[in-house]
């Protein structure tokens, strides 16, 4: 035992180096040996180091001081600071997808949670791996309606993939690995572990678990080999087979299986919003992006293809528009990690579920070179009679042009858009060609998301460029991250795609409710280059076509901090081409004139 | 709406606060409605078994199916409807007995429905009958005419026939 007159952790921490000699990270074992307790906190932070935690993104508040306490001296896992919690969610968001790994966010109880719940619901959508912690009042007062008491898991249900509630520091270790381990297997997601604050602060002896098995969850990787000749033998009969590849296909780490298999057979494909870069938009075989604001080549040819092989996509209605006129003659493959995705939107002829990469490398193993000429002709005859395209009207800053720019000059960043019309355009007008290089809040279309993500993208990639490409509404929804953006002196790009409009509304409302603009108009913006100064970054102001690249370039060499170019555009500007909700595919209005 | 079929679904979870929400929410989430509902310990402390009715056309159940299988702390889901099963449920009847002479013709009819009396007192009795759907519609209909007070049922319990699980 240790001396009782040892009270903070530093003093345990330094008799046990000076009585041991051995270093902090194997101090768990050590000390359960001579019986040594930690706190509940301490406890979470050293399993957060064991599960490779690199950065915890956080509001301090009440209810989790004493995890705050613990992160305090802590070198191994980094504490990020930011100024409201929906930032930590989407930072350890952003983080998790250009690495990877499970992102960690950590707030308060009550408003604190809650403010987290807006990341949670992203992450959730676009399958993200997260652990979110949250600190809880001390159990007695759980359910006493206790100051900044919110049932968290309760409002968390819909939007993770399993929580837990800690009263007791001895559940700590376990739960903590639980977590990590299904925030980042099977179809990954969110997590949430609500400790209540008397659990973090009691002390116990500390076992990290080695192994963690959960008799209830056993996510199936492999895919049915039975199935999987099936779909083999549907890719060798079609005349008009295409590959329809989603996010699924990212978070599975299976590009180069995808790559391998569309190079193998020589079949066209589109990658969806949040697959791009999953294979390289600038290849001859790629159709682009398909859907509402996709490119016409893929809808029509989603339209008419008699197969399809959709490889971790969901068939989601912004893809596939009105379901009844939706790839009517086509047979359909479903590769996907989960089964409840599988016939959810789409009847489906073979299901294969299993991992991307798994069931890719199998099916690799099967096709050939697919004969299919005149179908391709036809692909590549649509591919160059629509491309996306746009007029260059005089005088104006075209927000197109804008991104063209962008993608000419950060060819190779990782590029973090918002929501909005300049998300699409983003989509429509950069061409990805690696994975994880194009990050978005596509199932939720959280605005405000870009931001604060990318902090989180940069901190995971700190030898990239992070380009975040944002709109003046969803801009200022998270425009507090600055701060914490200034403080770490993160190279950040941020482009604010500024046509004082919520530009994607207005576009809806012009075409669809007689141009009755409610609540669209932000000609009160404020000015964001001065703003940004204010804030202690670079801010400039782009107004005319020819500063747009001069300001780009004078971007590149500023390095020692965010900057902020406000790029004033062409305020009528539409996002086409356009499937209105609702209609089928081939009904794609592709430009107003 | 004619495909429509009722569905029996035997669902084991870990035997955890918060379980039953998640089964819940994921219904009421999307939409979908429970019938009936039953809760229980079984054998081995660590698990309970949910029975769940519900009704949906085939795409539905099947995804009713996946989306119980994903919950995290659900360890089997079995759908009862897809083979041979038995079924039954449990409900108390308290029926009103303010005519004595009522009170003979009430319990020869319970009789018929191997009602079992487990309470009476001058101005009521409590009958307890189990059956499957059927035979618990057809008791309630009848009692219904001499007047319930009061009446409580479990929700269905089933399991397949046979040795397999």
């Amino acid at each position: 035992m240790y001396p009782s007159r040892l009270q903070s952790w530093n003093e345990k921490v330094f008799y046990f180096q000076q009585t041991y000699g051995t270093t902090e990270c194997v101090l768990g074992p050590f000390m359960r040996e001579i019986g040594m307790e930690l706190s509940g906190a301490r406890i979470l932070v050293d399993c957060l180091k064991r599960e490779g935690v690199e950065y915890i993104f956080g509001v301090n508040g009440g209810a989790a001081m004493p995890i705050f306490d613990a992160l305090y001296d802590e070198t191994e896992v980094k504490l990020i600071p930011m100024r409201h919690e929906q930032g930590a969610s989407h930072a350890a968001d952003g983080y998790a997808r250009v690495t990877g790994k499970v992102g960690v966010a950590l707030a308060t109880s009550g408003p604190g949670a809650t403010n987290l719940v807006t990341g949670i619901a992203t992450a959730y959508m676009d399958s993200i791996p997260m652990v979110a912690i949250t600190g809880q009042v001390l159990t007695d007062f759980i359910g006493s309606d206790a100051f900044q008491e919110c049932d968290v898991i309760g409002v968390t249900r819909p939007i993770c993939k399993h929580s837990y509630l800690i009263k007791s520091c001895d559940e700590v270790a376990d739960v903590v690995a639980e977590a990590f381990h299904i925030a980042s297997t099977g179809k990954p997601g969110p997590v949430i572990i609500d400790i209540a604050k008397d659990a973090q602060k009691n002390e116990t002896l500390f076992q990290y678990p080695e192994t963690v098995d959960i008799r209830s969850y056993k996510p199936q990787v492999d895919g049915d080999p039975a199935q999987i000749a099936k779909a083999a033998a549907l890719i060798k009969e079609a005349k008009k087979p295409m590959l329809y590849a989603g996010g699924g296909v990212v978070l599975a780490n299976a590009s180069e299986e995808l790559q391998e298999l569309t190079l193998k057979t020589q079949i066209p494909i589109t990658v969806t919003l949040m697959g791009l870069g999953a294979f390289p938009e600038t290849h001859p075989l790629a159709m682009e992006m398909p859907g509402m604001h996709g490119s016409c080549c893929a809808n029509y040819a989603f339209t008419d293809a008699d197969l399809i092989v959709a490889i971790g996509a969901r068939f989601d209605d912004r893809v596939t528009g009105d379901l009844d006129k939706f790839a009517p003659n086509a047979k359909k493959i479903h590769i996907d990690i989960d089964a409840s995705c599988i016939g959810k939107n789409v009847p489906v002829d073979v299901p294969i579920v299993g991992d991307a990469k798994n069931v890719l490398t199998e099916l690799n193993k099967l096709v050939d070179t697919a004969d299919i000429d005149p179908w391709r002709n036809q692909i590549q005859e649509w591919k160059q009679k629509y491309p996306f395209e746009y007029e260059q009207k005089a005088n104006k800053v075209m927000p197109q042009y804008v991104i063209e720019q962008i993608y000419e000059h950060y060819r190779d960043a990782i590029v973090v858009a918002d929501v909005g019309q300049h998300q699409m355009w983003a989509a429509q007008y950069f061409k990805f060609t690696e994975p994880r290089q194009w990050l978005n809040s596509g199932g939720l279309g959280t605005m405000g998301f870009s931001l604060p993500a990318a902090i989180g993208a940069q901190l995971g990639c700190p030898d990239k460029t992070v380009v975040n490409i944002n709109g003046d509404g969803s801009y200022i929804m998270t425009i507090q991250e600055l701060v914490p953006a200034i403080t770490m002196k993160l190279p950040l790009k941020i482009f604010i795609i500024n046509n004082m409009y919520l530009g994607m509304v207005r576009q809806w409302q012009e075409l669809f409710h007689n141009k009755r603009y409610s609540a669209v108009d932000y000609h009160d913006n404020p000015d964001f280059a001065l703003l940004a100064q204010a804030f202690g970054a670079t801010g400039l102001r782009v107004e005319h076509p020819e500063d747009v690249e001069p300001a780009l370039l004078k971007a590149k060499g500023i390095n020692d901090g965010p900057v902020v170019i406000d790029f004033i555009v062409d305020e009528d500007e539409n996002v086409f081409p356009m499937v209105p909700a609702g209609a089928g595919l081939g009904d794609v209005i592709r430009g107003l004139s | 709406m004619s495909k429509e079929k009722r569905h029996i679904f035997s669902v084991l979870v870990e035997n955890r606060f918060g379980v039953l929400a998640r089964v819940a929410g994921l219904f009421s989430g999307r939409g979908f409605n429970i019938d009936s509902l039953n809760v229980a310990e079984t054998h081995d402390e660590s698990i309970s078994q949910i029975t769940l009715v519900t009704h949906g056309d085939a795409q539905i159940i099947e995804q009713i199916y996946q989306h119980l299988n994903r919950l995290i702390d659900v360890i089997e889901v079995t759908d009862l409807s897809t083979g041979t099963h038995v079924e039954r449920e449990l409900v108390l009847i308290k029926v009103a007995t303010d005519d004595p002479q009522k009170r003979t013709e009430i319990l020869q009819v319970a009789e018929v429905f191997r009602g079992r009396v487990i309470d009476m007192k001058p101005a009521s009795l409590v009958l307890e009958i189990t059956g499957d759907e059927g035979k618990l519609k057809a008791a309630i209909d009848i009692f219904s005419t001499y007047g319930i007070i009061e009446l409580a049922r479990t929700g269905k319990i089933a399991m397949m026939r046979g040795a397999t699980k």
